[in-house]
């Protein structure tokens, strides 16, 4: 009992996330439910995305690549060989894996800038690259993917809980949020150990790091690995949830959309990709569908984002954030808690009046 | 708190099936989902933003057809049609959900004119499995008419890629039947499926005639090496089947960078006059070039008594951002044409699978916005609802006719 009283307050921003997550479904409809699907699967590829950016270093435009990479492993595997689709999901997320770390040995090689023009080259070669072996990807026409029926278990408890049948759609959801939680987790605990310290001081200073004895060629090559490995899983719902890929579904705007995620929700932190993946799936959204349907705003502004479509929101918003919110939502949301603190508690109490040490901000 | 929550979801759940069934059901007139005593509901999705952002256009001119019939007719059979747009970007991943979001939320009764061949692919097998009517998609893929049996909630309205390059096939061994061809086509469905139609329209010629064949990528930024390609192998006719921008620097690139003056054969997806404006401006001479068209082009002045084209410009002047010479906009209020035809023919019976029922088989129009004398036709067994056209020749500031029209109809098995 005293350690729940004593607990500090991320903690139970952690299980109410959770519940909020776990009931969402019961109350929204089936269709808003798949939106949110597509925005939690956003966030497992941005936590692949802020491992590597955040808390490596290192700069990656081609995330959409991996994406790629993991959901064709799944639609083929599932679609050719008549697999069980949950079953391809981590095949896809361990073959990405060691594709993203055979792409870190010659990534170790470039500068900071060069590897981003090197991964971009990816992201840019894919949808052609995906063309090619018409026969095994669809080539341009694609694949479908079956969605799966949710199994009598999942129907029954959220009839009970809804008294409405579980469609397909909610049924994805739920894997997806179990998927999304057990890989945030294993981030969280990834960063506060061995592997995380050593890939922060990578970031910080390559040559202290390996003075220090860190593996920095190893360390770099694995956090390219492990990136590659949520882009993979990622991927590999995103052909499930949408229920159709070809190469189109993954453009280079799609890395360009996982990177303003990962830096609008805050590198380095664990619920940054989770608001950024919020932020950057819903975004576009909001900027196609709402902004036009404001009469207040004036006729200029809103041709131009009919006509610019999305992009403009996102360099508007970055703007902004990079002006009010280096740190990201998370750190915007971090200084505001710092702040309300002190005054809650006043100044005079430095001991109280700041957050508790936290092992990620290191 | 844990024994509410159940009751809660259940209120909320009630009330949510409530709203999904408030579709207003009149007893006298059979009617489906998206349909009230006075409206009716149809989506699309569009590019109306990204790289084919040329073609969102056709989506408002569709709209401007929409608010025409709704002012001056009041509506159709008294119900006024409301037409939800939304913009996938081109993008396949964007039109799955926004689909979903017109027809789980919005509620609509048809899906109409959603644009382009990927795009739509995506969507189809979830509008059949929903019975959700996919009507006229605007992509001139085979795979619409050809697959219907298999889609029977999805049908397409243009003319087919295949039989437009069958058409090409014919002019070339009616007038050049010793040319030496050479093809450049976009590496997908839609350069693949011309290059089908040509080389099945050409027959046993087919391996004689054609010397070389270069595909480019979509995303390729110009398409010059490929060219070089061609005018090296010696042929002296080329066909480019192509999308805009690539056509384009295509043309200018012939001209200005190669010198060169071989027969062109231009497929229609890129001939609208204001693209021809843009080639001539960079530079192409534009000599010998040959299209086809099923469409009146409003630039020609030939139309300018016509009681079509003078339809079309009232139309579209409920539209202030559409260009009033673009073909794209005659193309979408034409296209609305039809759909309105088709809902007229519905009367009173106006559900889901009665729309599709006529659209696909009961289909016999004259659309005042096509060229004389095409008809919009679909049977029981024929499902390419336009299959006529007519080859076109260039000349210095516009199109001209050549010939009569031409009927491709079943020749695409």
């Amino acid at each position: 009992m005293n350690r729940i009283r004593t607990a500090p307050p991320r903690y139970w921003l952690v299980a109410l996330t959770l519940v909020f997550f776990l009931g969402f479904p019961t109350v929204i409809s089936s269709f808003l439910a798949s939106e949110w699907t597509q925005a939690l699967i956003l966030a497992i590829a941005i936590m692949g995305l802020n491992i590597l950016v955040g808390y490596s270093g290192q700069l990656s435009l081609g995330h959409g690549a991996f994406m790629a990479l993991g959901a064709y492993v799944s639609a083929i595997l599932a679609h050719r060989y008549k697999m069980d689709y949950l079953v391809t999901v981590p095949i896809a997320a361990v073959f990405t894996g060691g594709v993203g770390f055979l792409f870190g040995i010659p990534a170790l090689r470039l500068s900071p800038l060069y590897l981003a023009l090197a991964t971009f080259a990816l992201a840019v070669v894919t949808p052609s690259l995906i063309k090619r072996p018409a026969g095994l990807t669809g080539g341009v026409q694609g694949i479908l993917v079956l969605q799966p029926d949710p199994p009598d278990f999942a129907r029954e408890a959220f009839a009970f809980v809804t008294g409405t049948a579980m469609t397909s759609d909610q049924w994805i959801y739920y894997i997806t949020l179990l998927l999304a939680v057990v890989l945030f987790w294993l981030a969280w605990n990834l960063v506060r150990h061995r592997p995380g310290r050593a890939m922060r001081a990578i970031r910080d200073g390559e040559v202290a790091a390996a003075a220090s004895g860190v593996n920095v060629a190893g360390y770099k090559t694995l956090a390219f690995g492990i990136s590659a490995f949520y882009g993979g899983t990622a991927g590999s719902l995103f052909a499930l949830s949408t229920g159709f890929i070809s190469p189109d579904t993954f453009p280079v705007s799609l890395s360009i959309q996982l990177l303003v995620g990962a830096v609008v929700g805050g590198l380095a932190s664990i619920p940054g990709p989770l608001l950024g993946a919020i932020f950057a799936f819903f975004l576009p959204i909001g900027s196609n569908q709402w902004v036009p349907s404001q009469t207040w705003l004036p006729d200029q502004i809103t041709s131009t984002v009919k006509n610019a479509g999305p992009a403009v929101s996102y360099g508007v918003v970055l703007i902004l954030i990079m002006m009010f919110a280096p740190n990201g939502i998370v750190g915007l949301l971090r200084s505001g808690y710092v702040i309300l603190n002190r005054r809650l508690r006043g100044a005079s109490d430095p001991k109280t009046g700041q957050m508790p040490p936290d092992p990620q901000t290191v | 708190m844990g024994r509410k929550a159940p009751g809660f979801a259940a209120v909320a759940a009630f009330l949510l099936s409530v709203g999904a069934c408030g579709g207003g059901i009149t007893p006298t007139t059979q009617t489906d989902v998206g349909i009230t005593s006075n409206s009716i509901l149809l989506g699309t999705t569009n590019a109306l933003s990204g790289a084919a952002a040329a073609y969102g256009t056709i989506a408002n001119a569709e709209n401007a057809y929409f608010t025409h019939v709704n002012n001056n007719q009041g509506g159709v059979n008294g119900r006024k049609i409301t037409f939800k747009i939304l913009d996938d970007g081109y993008n396949p991943a964007q039109t799955v959900p926004l689909t979903k979001q017109l027809v789980e939320q919005d509620q609509v009764f048809a899906m109409f004119s959603g644009l382009g061949t990927q795009t739509q692919t995506s969507v189809r097998e979830y509008l059949n499995s929903k019975k959700v009517p996919q009507l006229f998609v605007a992509t001139g893929a085979t795979t619409w008419g050809k697959d219907f049996n298999s889609n029977q909630w999805t049908l397409s309205w243009q003319p087919p890629y295949q039989g437009e390059a069958r058409i090409y096939a014919k002019d070339v061994l009616a007038n050049h039947p010793n040319a030496s061809i050479g093809v450049l086509y976009q590496n997908d469905d839609y350069g693949q499926d011309y290059l089908k139609g040509l080389t099945d329209g050409l027959g046993d010629k087919a391996s004689t005639m054609i010397k070389d064949k270069e595909s480019y990528d979509v995303t390729a930024a110009n398409p010059f090496a490929q060219l070089t390609k061609l005018k090296g192998a010696g042929v002296d006719t080329v066909f480019l089947f192509s999308t805009p921008k690539p056509t384009i620097q295509s043309l200018a690139y012939i001209t200005a960078g190669l010198h060169w003056e071989p027969t062109i054969y231009l497929n229609s997806v890129s001939n609208p006059q204001v693209y021809m404006g843009l080639a001539a401006k960079s530079g192409a001479a534009l000599k010998n070039v040959t299209s086809v068209g099923y469409i009146k082009d409003p630039t020609d002045p030939q139309w300018a008594g016509d009681e079509g084209m003078k339809l079309y410009k009232q139309v579209i002047a409920n539209c202030s951002t559409c260009n009033v010479n673009d073909g794209f906009n005659i193309y979408g209020v034409a296209v609305a044409y039809t759909m309105v035809d088709v809902i007229k023919q519905a009367g009173s019976n106006l559900t889901r699978a009665n729309i599709m029922k006529i659209a696909s088989s009961q289909l016999n129009e004259s659309n005042p916005f096509l060229l004389p004398g095409i008809k919009v036709t679909t049977t029981s067994s024929d499902h390419f609802p336009i299959m006529q056209e007519q080859v076109i020749t260039w000349a210095g500031t516009g199109w001209k006719l050549q010939g009569s029209l031409i009927d491709e109809r079943g020749t695409i098995k």
